[in-house]
């Protein structure tokens, strides 16, 4: 394929991918309050609302409290399995870190309604209301996204170099030692973008939020569900740009600060 | 007694035995160079005796002291690694200090002994470089200064020359060689670059299947190997096939061969090897007479202009013999020769 | 790194935070559902104890049988229309300069992370009468009055394939990165144009990368259930959809467990097929 027919086609792929982002933020700068593209008059209110309106402003701080414990809670599971696996090799490692992949391997749907069942009869069990409160949507979150930050930190961890390792212990380091001196600061770059794609997806999921807290604990994407269903607001627009926002500046701050093609799995710089 | 001592070390990876029944001593302040082709066990028998791994069987002792058990954390070796393993997200300071650091020293004397030590690996003015910004070569000396930093009782080196290129390799065998004799510290370096061990080794260990097969100075290794693995792995040399008829006599192909040194424990009608340098070996006209010939064909003449090497081919064995250009034998290929093995150059391998 | 097991309880300490987190709140949820999709309803409570495949036999009937066949059908076609656009965009993508693949990977995980809901909402926009693309062509004189193109099927797919097409890109970018690039230098040296070369080499030499991704991306795009509610038409809704519909509005969960735990073979049974197909790759 020559190159005129390669920039057509990526072009082309540019446009549909990028289409749906413009026509949201055309609506969302709408003066008049309905889906109207492209927009008439220009007005931020809708970006106004959604830190005003106590019933939007509510959703931001749940989401937010949601995302950021959450993917604090997967980073404090992946860790230490990783590392463990990482140092020892052992297979009940791996069973535990095939199991840590399985949430996204699987249609979301079906851990949505096993985190449902697990909360309501949990909670009937210890006589608590689990089900329906933002502890179990932060649990669960964890869980669900426990995948991304196994991944990206598993990866941190293959790419120390084993002599590294050896070196250390060589010159004194014990095991502890080691894990500070070294260990960390090593793979803190990949402990930062594993927050970060738990961060983002946290912030974006509804399922199993829907499914856990739906009715109590609603979120942003809740919210703009229930609004595409109750009646249309400019704001949901709104939360779509500053969503898509968030996670451009995120993904290039990996990208910025991290090797983003090798966390895609591309060999890094220097292999090739 | 002083010096690292090895105790019927063994070391077995599922069905591999890596390392078989080494008993080894290392007298204090020499360089000893560890010698084989990859997978002869070498680098194996350094990790042990850095404690990177434990033996199956045997004993590691330094100055008497049983480190077997001991973790390398413990063990206070210094050690360079092939691959240098320099810390990346350390400056060359930090990397050189990081033992230090691990004890708790404060940053002025990590700083100053950092200082001292790049200094004595001449490489003064790069401590707060980071280690990407160093060319190979001085990477290479961060890596010997960090594992100087605790004055160790053992240096230890790991095929640590590998990665430069041949110029510079051999400017820092020379240097490496002289810095162990100024320090006067215990070495070992693990190479497969027999070039590497004779230019800096005191004492070179020959491995070959996880098993020592001598242990001499490089020039003995090259004059008298102990067998005929030595012979070929050491410098080329011609493996001939004979029978001992006397002490002073074998036979080869026929011809009686006048030999002037013969191994313990060979006796008389034994299957031996003769190993004979290229260099010693003498191509002589078709039909002249003299002692020790055997008659042959040239069968390829290779100029190299420094050196001329000759292959001849006798009955079934192919003997090279390299002569300087003034030594140039007339002869062309398909030509037939007498080859002369002089008695005093050939050593006699038991098989 | 090591291969020394660990040993005592201290050694241990960095995994039992993880096992016990992964046991209690992952495998013990998928145990209790599993339970659960053989008790009895009850009306007003949620369920009771109980033993009887009644859920099981309930997808037997033709409405339900032909909701799996039509997610079954739409998965499968959105995926192959992902891994057709994907396959093409990946392979041009890892040409391409680093910083330039960085700026495609920023984009690409962006619209990754959005939510089913914003990408449903954007695409009912974009295909809906006042605010859609129908403007644009009216504007353009190609059409007299502008259309609503949703709810259809054909938007359920469009929907679907933009869902999955930044997953399928991220499943095919490392088999594509790590393609040798001499391996069409040599097609092409050998008198193949790069039409050719790109059909009779790169395709067959990743056959199993293409496969394992349509499989990946079939898997994703089962499990969609926004998409079908905002784009498609009731008769439109896939299993994940009514999984959710029988869990939360009719209030039947031993039903939706049942439905959740064939959803879930049929998933494991693909995503080890996947799996297989990866370790055919390493040993050829």
């Amino acid at each position: 394929m020559n190159n005129i027919g390669r920039n057509i086609f990526m072009g082309a792929v540019l446009a549909v991918l990028l289409a749906p982002l413009v026509v949201l933020g055309g609506v969302s700068l709408n003066e008049p309050k309905q889906l109207l593209f492209p927009p008439e008059g220009f007005s931020l209110k809708w970006y106004v609302e959604l830190i005003t309106l106590p019933d939007w402003l509510n959703a931001v701080k749940n989401s937010l409290i949601i995302a950021i414990t959450s993917a604090f809670l997967s980073v404090s599971i992946a860790f230490p399995l990783a590392y463990f696996l990482w140092r020892y090799r052992v297979f009940y490692a791996r069973i535990l870190f095939g199991l840590g992949l399985a949430p996204f391997m699987l249609p979301p749907v079906i851990t949505a309604l096993g985190f449902l069942i697990f909360w309501v009869d949990v909670g009937q069990l210890l006589n608590l209301q689990l089900y329906g409160s933002i502890i179990a949507t932060i649990v669960s979150h964890a869980i669900f996204f426990v995948t991304l930050p196994l991944v990206t930190i598993s990866l941190g961890l293959e790419s120390i170099e084993a002599q590294v390792i050896e070196a250390a212990s060589t010159m004194g380091g014990d095991d502890r030692t080691i894990f500070r001196t070294v260990v960390l600061p090593l793979v803190r770059p990949y402990l930062i973008s594993g927050y970060a794609f738990a961060f983002v997806l946290s912030l974006n999921e509804y399922i199993v939020a829907y499914m856990v807290a739906g009715f109590t604990v609603e979120t942003l994407p809740i919210k703009i569900f229930n609004s595409l269903r109750y009646g249309y607001t400019p704001v949901m627009a709104s939360v779509a740009v500053v969503f898509v926002l968030v996670a451009i500046l995120v993904f290039g701050l990996i990208a910025r600060f991290g090797d983003l093609p090798k966390l895609m799995g591309a060999w890094s710089n220097k292999e090739t | 007694m002083a010096g690292l001592r090895l105790e019927e070390i063994g070391k077995i990876y599922g069905s591999l035995a890596a390392v078989q029944d080494v008993t080894l001593d290392f007298p204090q302040g020499k360089f000893v160079c560890l010698l084989g082709p990859s997978g002869c066990g070498k680098t194996t028998l350094l990790r042990l005796i850095a404690g990177l791994e434990t033996p199956t069987t045997g004993r590691v002792l330094l100055d008497g002291k049983d480190l077997t058990e001991w973790p390398a954390h413990k063990r206070e070796f210094g050690m360079v690694f092939q691959s240098l393993a320099l810390f990346p997200h350390l400056t060359v300071g930090e990397n050189v200090a990081y033992a230090l650091r691990i004890r708790g020293a404060d940053r002025p004397t990590q700083r100053k002994r950092a200082q001292e030590l790049l200094e004595l690996v001449r490489l003064p003015g790069v401590i707060d470089r980071h280690i990407s910004q160093l060319s190979g070569g001085q990477r290479q000396r961060v890596a010997i200064a960090r594992a100087l930093a605790l004055n160790p009782k053992l240096f230890l080196l790991d095929e640590p020359l590998s990665a430069l290129d041949a110029k510079l390799r051999e400017a820092m065998q020379v240097e490496l060689r002289l810095l162990q004799q100024r320090l006067g510290i215990s070495t070992i370096v693990v190479t497969h670059d027999q070039r590497e061990a004779m230019t800096m080794a005191d004492i070179v260990v020959i491995m070959d299947h996880g098993r020592v097969q001598q242990v001499a100075s490089p020039l003995d290794t090259y004059r008298s190997p102990a067998n005929a693995f030595v012979a070929d792995f050491i410098g080329t040399s011609n493996l001939i096939a004979a029978i001992l008829q006397s002490p002073t006599s074998a036979s080869v192909q026929g011809r009686a061969i006048r030999i002037e040194r013969l191994p313990q424990g060979v006796s008389t009608g034994a299957q031996v090897t003769l190993s004979v340098r290229p260099e010693e070996v003498h191509i002589r006209p078709a039909g002249e007479a003299g002692e020790n010939r055997i008659s042959g064909e040239i069968t390829f003449i290779r100029d190299l202009g420094a050196s001329i090497e000759v292959t001849a081919r006798c009955a079934d064995a192919e003997i090279l013999a390299v002569m300087t250009p003034r030594e140039r034998p007339s002869a062309r290929i398909g030509d037939p020769v007498m080859v002369e093995l002089p008695a005093p150059a050939c050593v006699v391998l038991k098989q | 790194m090591n291969g020394a097991p660990p040993k005592g309880l201290q050694q241990h300490s960095a995994v039992i935070y993880p096992a016990v987190m992964l046991l209690i709140f992952f495998v013990a949820p998928f145990g209790i559902m599993l339970a659960v999709s053989f008790y009895h309803r009850v009306e007003s409570a949620f369920y009771e104890p109980a033993f009887e495949l009644a859920n099981y036999a309930r997808f037997l009937t033709a409405f339900f049988g032909k909701a799996l066949g039509f997610s079954i059908w739409i998965a499968a076609l959105a995926s192959a229309i992902s891994v057709a656009v994907a396959f093409p965009f990946t392979y041009f993508m890892t040409r391409l300069g680093r910083p330039a693949q960085v700026r495609w990977l920023v984009l690409i995980l962006a619209v990754l992370s959005l939510s089913e809901v914003i990408i449903g909402f954007a695409w009912s926009s974009l295909l809906s009468r006042t605010a859609g693309v129908s403007n644009i062509l009216v504007w353009l004189g190609l059409m007299a009055q502008p259309e609503a193109w949703t709810p259809a099927f054909s938007a359920l797919l469009i929907g679907l394939v933009y869902l999955g097409f930044p997953y399928t890109v991220l499943v095919l970018y490392p088999a594509l990165s790590r393609l040798d690039p001499e391996l069409a230098q040599a097609s092409r040296m050998l008198g193949a144009s790069p039409f050719k070369t790109f059909f009779l080499v790169i395709v067959p030499v990743l056959r199993n990368a293409i496969m394992s991704a349509f499989i990946m991306v079939f898997v994703f795009d089962l499990g969609a259930y926004i998409l079908p509610q905002v784009l498609g038409k009731p008769e439109h809704w896939t299993l994940s959809v009514h999984i959710t519909d029988q869990a939360v509005f009719q209030s039947n969960i031993p039903f939706a467990a049942a439905l959740a735990i064939f959803l879930m073979l049929v998933s494991l049974a693909l995503v080890s097929l996947t799996m297989l197909l990866g370790q055919q790759r390493r040993t050829p």
